[in-house]
Order: structure tokens, then C-alpha cells, then sequence
């Protein structure tokens, strides 16, 4: 059901045993014919950390999707897609999606470290051209995507054709910041995808709010995709440390 | 002397969650259907909005019978150990109540509950009851809240093949996220779903009618009606200067994380909730109090901030006074105007202007107006924004051809048909935010409509 109807973008909600949170996830990948779903996670929370020791056969309890609007991914020309971290978890289906849609794409990811580095097979699948950064230099290029973005803009191929590119980002709220602020003072049209905190992720609750174009928008039903030039992002990377004092109850019981 | 229904003390139900109403003893249901003189034309039936025949229930009880007394609702009303706890009686049947010109009216929803909960304490074997419906016309029902499950239930008598989807992983709608445990526990609600299952209904959860599947698309799997019950679930918030700092929650949030997650067991319970000492609820609605009880039972201070006074408080009198019982402060006549919070992002305080009663407004209360420059602070570390829940748009969003109206209501005629063939819808979602009972009684309506929609395709 939830394969049936995936688009890149979109994410489940899943509730992984009676007692546990309802969290979001990206949907990674997925087969229509199968009706499996690919999702990739840190283990960072209580849910994270009980889904990665699941064995093969275990199962989720309750799982809701797919939810969110699925990433507009018209043909546009040039699309450079940034995934940082995790976050590349869900540039991958969307460089597909823009692949498809007959865009070239230039695929930028990045990671603190080589073993945090995740999908570089996939994702040199699924671009024209593939450039993989890590902050401390222990694979591909020392430096941020950011560093890498710049000169990916700044090469003779795009140098003058940045109203035909489009850049789509997606990873940790600084980076997105840092993407999306560079991005424009070149003009360049670009979105991100957010990731605040939700509980039901189906426009009830209001957890998910952020300020777009200064107005408050539902994450969860309005987005999760914004324009990367119209959020707020100091609110969002705020509100994500909400329940920091929570989560640290959690990791040390 | 009417019957009163033995509480928890103040003192004691401030610290837990458990139910504030203890219910009647065998003795006092007794006594208090004894009281009910058995009116031939009985104002009641008519005050209640699923007519009950309320007074063969009470004569039931007074006779003894009281697994029969609960048949004999439930030929009316699918959910009585629920409308038993939270329908407005004095607004209703008891408000008609012969007796209530003395202003003693029969305690009838004690009576319900009382009848009701025999089931609960004397569990009847489900499964062997169960009945199936393949044969039957499939028919779906979006949302499980009190007016989709009285809907799929009243069809599943008929003898429809119902499936009731709801999007969230528990199925009971407002009933399980949004009325917290103290009013009604979700051991009743699970039992009333049960009751619900045992006559057929196939219930889903997880399920996101709109997105997944579409209307469309249940109409291609074979389903020749739909019944839409998706409820006002979506939070309206104030519009004010920094509504979006930490610990500022919708009523709904703050209700969810608590009821539905039990937040109130974390971390046995895993979903968290970051309540500071001091929390400032606004709204005067029952829902404003839900969220204020619950505050006060995590061991907060709590003030409830209200635009108008007590006396135009739309909540229900018993919850009033309830509330106060419990101590937590009122500061009426009061109206945010703005959040202030700390250099991290969490509130603060809520700067309010006092207001007085002005002309009266198109609801027939006298209108609050501000008086200018009478500007103080509430401190509060937590608040929970109650003013009221809109239609959830998603369905209707998602739908091509569903008309709604300006408030996002879904559009109606008389029959609950909307402008889609084969799609109707009540409750909630076509009225915008009332009554559990009104609901019900739209639901019940409604399946009567569908079943003469569906006959009418033969």
C-alpha cells in the first residue's frame, strides 16, 4: 500500500511497539511490485535505537504513509541536489525523481566522517556528475557541501545558466541555512526539505509549525518541501530542542 | 433528593489520572431510578439527540435487569458507557426532565453509565458474538471518532459490510487523543470499540483516507458509499507575536502527548512532554479544562486565561466546578496579545490586555472588548493555546469535486449527501467543532441515509 502510492519527498510515521513515540521517517526507496519500502535511520532515539536491532522477520507495530507532498520535481535543466549526514537518506530518491523528470543532476553529499557516509554507490547511480565531501577529510574533498556547492555554481558549465539551475538541499538545519543563504545571493531557486518534531504528522497537532515566508506553515501536511530562501531557520533549529532534556533522560536509562 | 454520583476528593484525584467519577453503587442506581415516574410522554427522549427510550432503561434498572437495561439502550445509542461520562445531560434529556421544574431532574446519565459499565465488569464473550457481513453492501467510514463508529455500527445492524479507517494507530478519534483519561478512561473507549468490532465492522487504523487511499480509490475497490467523519482536528492558534516558542502547545499537541502517548507515564511511556512550573491555559471551552486538569495533575501551577467571564464559559457546569475544586487559578477577562521567551526559544510570559463586557455578538454573548493600556504579564513557562478546532481539511483538500463551505466545513443537504454521488458526511466535520452526543446522533442519522442511498442503486 504505502510502496503503491511512494514519491520522493514523502516519509511514513511509524509506532514501532505499544509503548513508543509515533516517529517520521524519509522513504529511501521502494518496490510497487513487491510493496517493500527502504527506510534509513541513526540510531539516536528510543525508536531508532529499537528499530536497529530488529532482526530479520521482526515487525512494526504501526506504520501510516505515505504522507507529505511528494517533491515537485518538474524538468527544469540543472538540478544539484545536497544531502548532509542522514539527510542523504532522502536526496537519493530525489535526484532519481529529477533524473526522470529529465533534469541533469549534480549530486553533492557530504558527512562528518568516511563511515557516516552513506548511499555513494546509489546516488553515483543516479547523477550526472557525483562530488562527496567530508569535514575531516577522511574521504572525498576536506570541507562542507557548502564548499563543494560553490564550486559546482561557480564552474564554467553553470557559471552563467544559474536561472536554469535549481538546487535542492536537504540534511541538518545548518546546513540547509548555509545552503539556502548562498544560494540567495546568486538567485538561484532552491528547497528544502524540513524536519521538526511531530506526533500524529497528519495536520492535527500543530508540533510541526514553522514560519515560512512569515507565516506559520504544518511541516507535516503543508510540506515537508519549502522554498529554502522563505524559512526560519534560527525557529526550526530552536524548536528542535525542545524535548533535549527528554531525550537525554532517555539515552542514559 | 437526586442522587449524586460519589467522587474522588479534590485532594486526592489532583494526583492521579484515574477517573474523577466513581459511578453509582447497586443501591443508589436504585434509589435514583425509583425517583423516575415514568412519564407517558416523556420530555426526555425527546431532549436527547439519539432518543433514547430513557425511561424503559431507568424501569429496567429499577426492576433489577440491568444487562437488559443496557440493551435496551443500545437499540438507541452504540456508545452509552461514553455518552454516560461526557454528553451535556443538563443541556439535554435532564434539562427536559419533568423533575428538573423543581430543579431536581433524574441523574440519567449516572443511570447510563451505571447500565453501561455492567459490560465493562461483566465482559461478554466478543468473539462468540462477532458477526460477519461478506454478503453485505461494502461501505466505508473515515474516522472513528463518536460519529463514524455509531455510523459503521448502525450499518453493521443492517447488515453492511462496513470498514472504518482512522489515521492514527488507535482507533476512537477525540474519544482516545483528545478526552483524557480522568473523564474517560480508554479502557472504556477500547471496550465500546470492541462492542463495534463484534458487529462486524472491519476496523483500520493507519489509514489516511485522501492520501492513502483516495476516495476514488475505495470507490474502485467496491465500496458504494462512503460516510465522511473526519472531525475539527485542526488546531487554531491565536496569530499573535511568538506563538511558535518552545513549550507553546495546541490543545490538541498537549492533549495527544498526554492521552493517546501517555506522556504522563514517560519514560515507561516513550513520547515526552517539557511542562514548566507554571502553565498558562487559554480558552474557556471544555477543552481548555481537559488541558488545565491535566496540568494540574503533573503537579503544575495553573492558570486558565479566559476572553470573556465564567458565566459565558461554553464548558460544561459539572467541569467547572470540578476544575475549581481542583484549585487552579482563573484569570478572566483576559486577552493574549503577545508571547515574550527567553534568548533559546522557550516562553516566557504572555502579555494580556483586560477586557470588559461589551454589546452583545452574533453568538448572543455579550462581546469582550479591550481596555486600552491595562496591559500586564502572565509568567508562565508552558501554555496551551484552547480556542477551538477548524475542519480537518485533508479529506476535502484531497478530494476533487467535494464541496466545502467558507469555514471548511464539508457541504451538506438535509440527507448528510454531499456533492459527490455515493459521499456523505456528518459530525464534525460538516458542523465544525460540538458535541460528542451531536455527533453520535448525526451518525446514526446518516446511516439511515446511506442505507437508502445504497438500496436505491439495486
Amino acid at each position: 500500500m504505502i510502496a503503491g502510492k511512494a514519491n520522493a519527498g514523502q516519509f511514513v510515521v511509524l509506532v514501532i511497539d505499544e509503548k513508543a513515540e509515533r516517529i517520521p521517517l524519509t522513504l529511501s526507496d521502494w518496490n510497487k511490485d513487491t510493496g517493500s519500502i527502504t527506510l534509513i535511520f541513526q540510531a539516536v532515539g528510543q525508536t531508532t535505537r529499537k528499530l536497529s536491532q530488529l532482526k530479520k522477520g521482526g515487525s512494526i507495530l504501526h506504520i501510516l504513509g505515505p504522507l507529505g507532498h511528494p517533491t515537485a520535481a518538474e524538468s527544469t535543466g540543472t538540478v544539484v541536489t545536497v544531502g548532509g549526514g542522514v539527510g542523504i537518506a532522502e536526496v537519493w530518491p530525489v535526484s532519481r525523481r529529477f533524473k526522470e523528470a529529465g533534469n541533469k543532476v549534480i549530486g553533492i553529499i557530504g558527512a562528518r566522517s568516511k563511515d557516516l557516509l552513506i548511499l555513494e554507490q546509489e546516488m553515483r547511480a543516479s547523477c550526472d556528475e557525483l562530488y562527496v565531501v567530508t569535514d575531516d577529510g577522511s574521504y572525498g574533498e576536506k570541507g562542507f557541501v557548502t564548499d563543494a556547492l560553490k564550486k559546482v555554481l561557480d564552474s564554467e558549465a553553470l557559471r552563467n545558466i544559474h536561472s536554469q539551475v535549481r538546487v535542492y538541499a536537504i540534511g541538518p538545519v545548518p546546513m540547509m541555512k548555509a545552503v539556502s543563504e548562498f544560494t540567495r545571493l546568486l538567485k538561484i531557486r532552491t528547497t528544502v526539505s524540513l524536519n521538526p518534531i511531530m506526533v500524529d504528522a497528519t495536520g492535527m497537532c500543530g508540533a510541526c509549525r514553522c514560519t515560512v515566508a512569515g507565516k506559520t506553515k504544518f511541516a507535516c501536511v503543508d510540506g515537508p518541501d519549502f522554498d529554502g530562501h522563505e524559512v526560519d531557520f534560527a525557529e526550526l533549529s530552536k524548536r528542535l530542542t525542545l524535548f533535549k532534556e527528554q531525550e537525554q533522560e532517555c539515552a542514559t536509562k | 433528593m437526586r442522587n449524586k454520583v460519589k467522587q474522588q476528593s479534590p485532594q486526592e484525584r489532583v494526583k492521579n489520572f484515574n477517573e474523577v467519577s466513581l459511578g453509582f453503587s447497586d443501591e443508589q442506581a436504585l434509589l435514583e431510578a425509583k425517583r423516575c415516574i415514568q412519564c407517558k410522554n416523556p420530555l426526555c427522549v425527546k431532549g436527547c439527540p439519539v432518543n433514547v427510550d430513557i425511561p424503559a432503561f431507568i424501569k429496567l434498572i429499577k426492576e433489577g435487569k440491568r444487562k437488559e437495561s443496557l440493551a435496551k439502550l443500545k437499540e438507541k445509542n452504540n456508545l452509552p458507557a461514553i455518552c454516560g461520562r461526557v454528553c451535556p445531560q443538563e443541556d439535554q434529556c435532564e434539562k427536559e426532565c419533568i423533575l428538573n421544574k423543581k430543579g431536581m431532574p433524574i441523574n440519567i446519565g449516572a443511570l447510563e453509565r451505571y447500565a453501561a459499565d455492567h459490560e465493562v465488569d461483566e465482559p461478554l464473550n466478543r468473539a462468540a458474538e462477532a458477526k460477519q457481513h461478506p454478503e453485505g453492501v461494502k461501505i466505508a467510514v473515515v474516522g472513528s471518532g463518536p460519529a463514524g463508529l455509531t455510523c459503521a455500527a448502525d450499518l453493521a445492524k443492517i447488515g453492511h459490510s462496513v470498514t472504518l479507517y482512522e489515521s492514527l494507530h488507535i482507533p476512537g478519534g477525540v474519544l482516545s487523543y483528545g478526552i483524557p483519561e480522568f473523564r474517560l478512561p480508554k479502557k472504556i473507549v477500547a471496550g465500546e470499540v470492541e462492542y463495534i468490532k463484534s458487529l462486524g465492522v472491519k476496523v483500520q487504523p493507519d489509514s489516511l483516507v485522501g492520501r492513502a487511499p483516495t476516495v476514488d480509490e475505495l470507490f474502485h475497490q467496491g465500496v458504494k458509499a462512503v460516510f465522511v467523519a473526519t472531525g475539527a482536528g485542526l488546531p487554531q492558534f491565536l496569530g499573535i507575536p511568538g506563538e511558535n516558542l518552545n513549550c507553546i502547545y495546541s490543545a490538541n499537541e498537549f492533549l495527544t502527548r498526554i492521552n493517546l502517548m501517555k506522556a504522563y507515564r514517560f519514560p515507561e511511556y516513550n513520547t515526552p512532554i517539557n511542562i514548566g512550573k507554571r502553565v498558562a491555559v487559554i480558552g474557556g471551552g471544555n477543552v481548555a479544562l481537559d488541558c488545565a486538569r491535566c496540568a494540574m495533575r503533573l503537579g503544575k501551577d495553573v492558570i486558565l486565561v479566559y476572553r470573556r467571564t465564567e458565566a459565558q464559559m461554553p464548558a460544561r457546569k459539572e467541569e467547572i466546578e470540578n476544575a475549581k475544586e481542583e484549585g487552579f487559578k482563573f484569570s478572566m477577562l483576559t486577552q493574549p496579545v503577545k508571547f515574550s521567551g527567553d534568548d533559546k526559544g522557550f516562553v516566557k510570559g504572555v502579555e494580556c490586555i483586560q477586557m470588559k463586557l461589551g454589546e452583545p455578538d452574533a453568538s448572543g454573548r455579550r462581546r469582550p472588548v479591550p481596555i486600552e493600556g491595562s496591559n500586564f504579564i502572565i509568567e508562565a513557562e508552558t501554555v496551551v493555546v484552547a480556542v477551538g478546532q477548524s475542519p480537518n481539511p485533508l479529506l476535502p483538500a484531497s478530494t476533487r469535486g467535494l464541496e466545502t463551505t467558507a469555514h471548511g466545513t464539508i457541504k451538506v443537504d438535509e440527507n448528510f449527501a454531499t456533492s459527490l454521488k455515493g459521499v456523505f458526511a456528518g459530525g464534525d466535520i460538516t458542523t465544525g467543532a460540538d458535541t460528542v452526543i451531536s455527533a453520535m446522533g448525526a451518525g446514526k442519522k446518516a446511516a439511515l441515509e446511506i442505507d437508502k442511498y445504497v438500496r436505491s442503486l439495486k
